[in-house]
């Protein structure tokens, strides 16, 4: 049997302004190949986790595993295996795609060759292609997500970190995007994701974990979940677990 | 090599779209530096070709107060205008209103008369002390008498110097040297003309007079240099290494900024999940933007050399270690680029870094003595120019364009250009650790 795309063995961290740990003795497995959802409530601790998972903050206790790689080495081994969709457009707004395509294929480690040949695919596929070489400035917001996207999977990642990747996008532009995911899940590549909208987190997600001030309070097949709790979604769920409403 | 090369190819795409502060780059230094030059050179020419307006209202109409003149004339300070003997105060001060006249003279009435009365009072003196105030002239005592009469009579009228409460303080000394000197020759001449004429019993001829009133020490002028090849000096010179470095630093509108929109949007923290080390982000920026400090110094330079004569401005002498020249252009724009680095890893926005790196920019210009001569700044900021990075900036190139210099003879000024620019980048490593980009 293969190494879990994530494992969180008793993780502790604390931000160095704050009081407190915000995680303490965590632990999480995310087994390769799912659709895995984080949820909670703002401030949870969601894009923190997900911050630490791709090592981007460093963590003090415990340890983290990247298909069973530490992720503490910051090795580029690990840093190949995923890729990371933050929440904000984190691109460069005076360059075309193509341009910023061919930038992030570089440093994810392509060869100039494969870049071109996935700038050509990703754009076709995301509906970019005739915009190639426009200034994103220009862009809608929609279009800015779906070059973000194409941005965090041009090296075709085995892992997919998402932090909330359909925020202020149309109705029409998420349901792209999470066909999109969802073919990507089917290829092979394991999605970690967050977000706030719930009824997407039940179309896109197999397995969630709801987090609540650092904790985990729940973690499983969303399905087993529900039934478990005798609920028929996710805001159901979590209000049924934590007493609270769900904050968007 | 290849992730380099693609960071670079962003870099630079990323620059030639950035309007504003490709303006603010290269628009604003040679426009900066054209305006001041023109300036500058004016000024210089207001010494040289130019000379100072002076009116002159000469109320006496005895033959001392035209020697006065002619000898006011003869410093060459001046060019001289005669206001009407008749003309009031308020008169003059309007002329010199209407002319941007910056000085005037008033010759008083009585002026010939107290000349001769103080030229016959010293030569009597001169005379009872060498023992000859028999025939010659009258007894010492009465002289002296007399003599503090002419004093008294001297103090209450005087020759005026009016000057426009603008006029620099230097340019202000200066005239007032050379009309003393004026005066002072106008007198001697007398006293000697009257001593001679007591001691021969017969008027100085004029070749002597010429002799003993114009030989003097020769004053010798050479300006300090450091190698044999002497650069002239004249605003080109002194304006355009300056504003150069000036430019070099506001680097820091461009690129203090662009730093701080990839850090807000999240671009570094992406770049931090990728394989690739986030050195080579950096390296890319250094090279990118040294190239643009580079750029700028050879726009600038090429403007003084060819531009500047078709606009009546001196032409820029280039130093004659050019090798000299590049290296320090090549230190100054490292130095300028790793503190535009500095600002944007250390600023919150990019407000932050612009008003900030702007500001701080003149400031340390200031402090670094490419506005205002150092030689002139009181002791404390004589101390604080030392930590300027453009005051060694500046040095190192004035080592060459003023002094005609080589690399040799300003390593004293390219050392702490150097150590300051070492530091700036050990500040930018230790941020970007405890920030764990690095």
């Amino acid at each position: 049997m293969g190494h879990p795309a994530v494992k969180i063995t008793d993780l502790a961290f604390h931000y160095p302004a704050q009081s407190g740990l915000l995680f303490s003795h965590l632990g999480l497995e995310i087994a390769d190949g799912q659709r895995f959802g984080l949820f909670g409530p703002n401030g949870a601790g969601k894009t923190s986790l997900m911050n630490l998972m791709t090592g981007i903050l460093p963590y003090e206790q415990g340890s983290i595993e990247l298909l069973g790689y530490p992720v503490k080495k910051k090795s580029r081994t690990v840093n190949s295996l995923f890729g990371f969709v933050p929440q904000d457009h984190s691109f460069y707004e005076e360059l075309s795609p193509v341009e910023n395509l061919e930038f992030f294929g570089a440093w994810s480690g392509l060869s100039d060759r494969d870049t071109k040949k996935r700038t050509e695919e990703l754009l076709s596929v995301m509906g970019l292609w005739d915009v190639r070489d426009r200034p994103v400035g220009q862009f809608s917001g929609g279009m800015k997500r779906k070059l973000n996207l194409a941005i965090g999977v041009i090296h075709q990642p085995r892992i997919l970190f998402l932090d909330e990747p359909t925020v202020g996008v149309d109705v029409r532009t998420r349901h792209e995007l999470i066909r999109y995911l969802i073919e990507l899940n089917k290829k092979g590549t394991t999605l970690i994701y967050t977000s706030h909208q719930l009824d997407e987190a039940e179309e896109l997600c197999d397995r969630i974990a709801l987090i609540d001030q650092g904790k985990i309070i729940a973690c499983d097949d969303l399905s087993v979940l529900l039934a478990e709790h005798g609920q028929s979604g996710l805001e159901g769920l979590f209000f049924h677990l934590t007493g609270n409403t769900y904050e968007e | 090599m290849m992730k380099l090369w693609a960071t670079l190819k962003k870099d630079v795409r990323i620059l030639m779209r950035d309007r504003v502060g490709l303006l603010l780059m290269f628009g604003m230094p040679v426009l900066l530096v054209l305006i001041v030059t023109s300036i500058q050179n004016n000024a210089f020419q207001s010494f040289s070709k130019n000379k100072i307006l002076l009116f002159i209202s000469n109320k006496d109409t005895g033959r001392f107060s035209r020697e006065l003149i002619r000898a006011v004339d003869q410093v060459r300070l001046f060019r001289l205008e005669t206001v009407d003997r008749n003309a009031s105060r308020e008169e003059l001060l309007e002329q010199m209103r209407k002319k941007d006249g910056p000085l005037a003279i008033v010759i008083p009435e009585d002026f010939s008369v107290q000349i001769a009365a103080a030229a016959k009072n010293k030569t009597d003196k001169a005379l009872h002390s060498f023992g000859l105030d028999g025939d010659s002239g009258s007894s010492y005592k009465l002289q002296a008498a007399r003599s503090k009469e002419e004093q008294g009579l001297r103090m209450t009228s005087a020759v005026d110097l009016l000057y426009n409460p603008g006029v620099e303080a230097p340019l202000k000394l200066a005239a007032e040297g050379a009309l003393n000197g004026a005066l002072q020759m106008v007198e001697s001449r007398q006293v000697l003309k009257a001593l001679y004429l007591a001691i021969n019993e017969r008027s100085l001829p004029d070749s002597m007079e010429q002799e003993m009133l114009s030989s003097r020490m020769e004053l010798r002028e050479s300006p300090i240099t450091r190698g044999d090849a002497a650069l002239p000096l004249n605003a080109t010179q002194h304006n355009v290494p300056a504003w150069t470095i000036f430019a070099m630093f506001f680097v820091v509108m461009s690129l203090g900024g662009s730093i701080v929109r990839e850090k807000l949007n999240g671009s570094f923290i992406r770049l931090k999940t990728l394989p690739t080390p986030f050195m080579i982000a950096l390296v890319s920026k250094q090279i990118t933007y040294l190239g643009v400090t580079f750029l700028q110094a050879f726009v600038i330079f090429s403007m003084g050399l060819w531009l500047f004569p078709h606009m009546g401005l001196p032409a820029l002498r280039l130093p004659g270690d050019l090798a000299g020249l590049i290296l320090v252009t090549l230190l100054c724009g490292w130095c300028a680029v790793s503190y535009a680095i500095l600002v944007g890893v250390f600023a919150r926005t990019q407000e932050q870094a612009n008003g900030f790196g702007a500001v701080s920019v003149v400031i340390l210009s200031i402090i670094g003595g490419l506005m205002v001569p150092a030689f002139i700044m009181p002791d404390p900021f004589k101390t604080a120019m030392q930590f300027s990075p453009l005051h060694w900036a500046l040095e190192s190139y004035y080592g060459l364009f003023l002094e005609g210099g080589g690399l040799k003879g300003i390593l004293k000024n390219i050392v702490p250009l150097l150590v300051i620019t070492l530091f700036i980048q050990l500040i930018i490593a230790a941020e970007l650790k405890r920030k764990k980009l690095i």
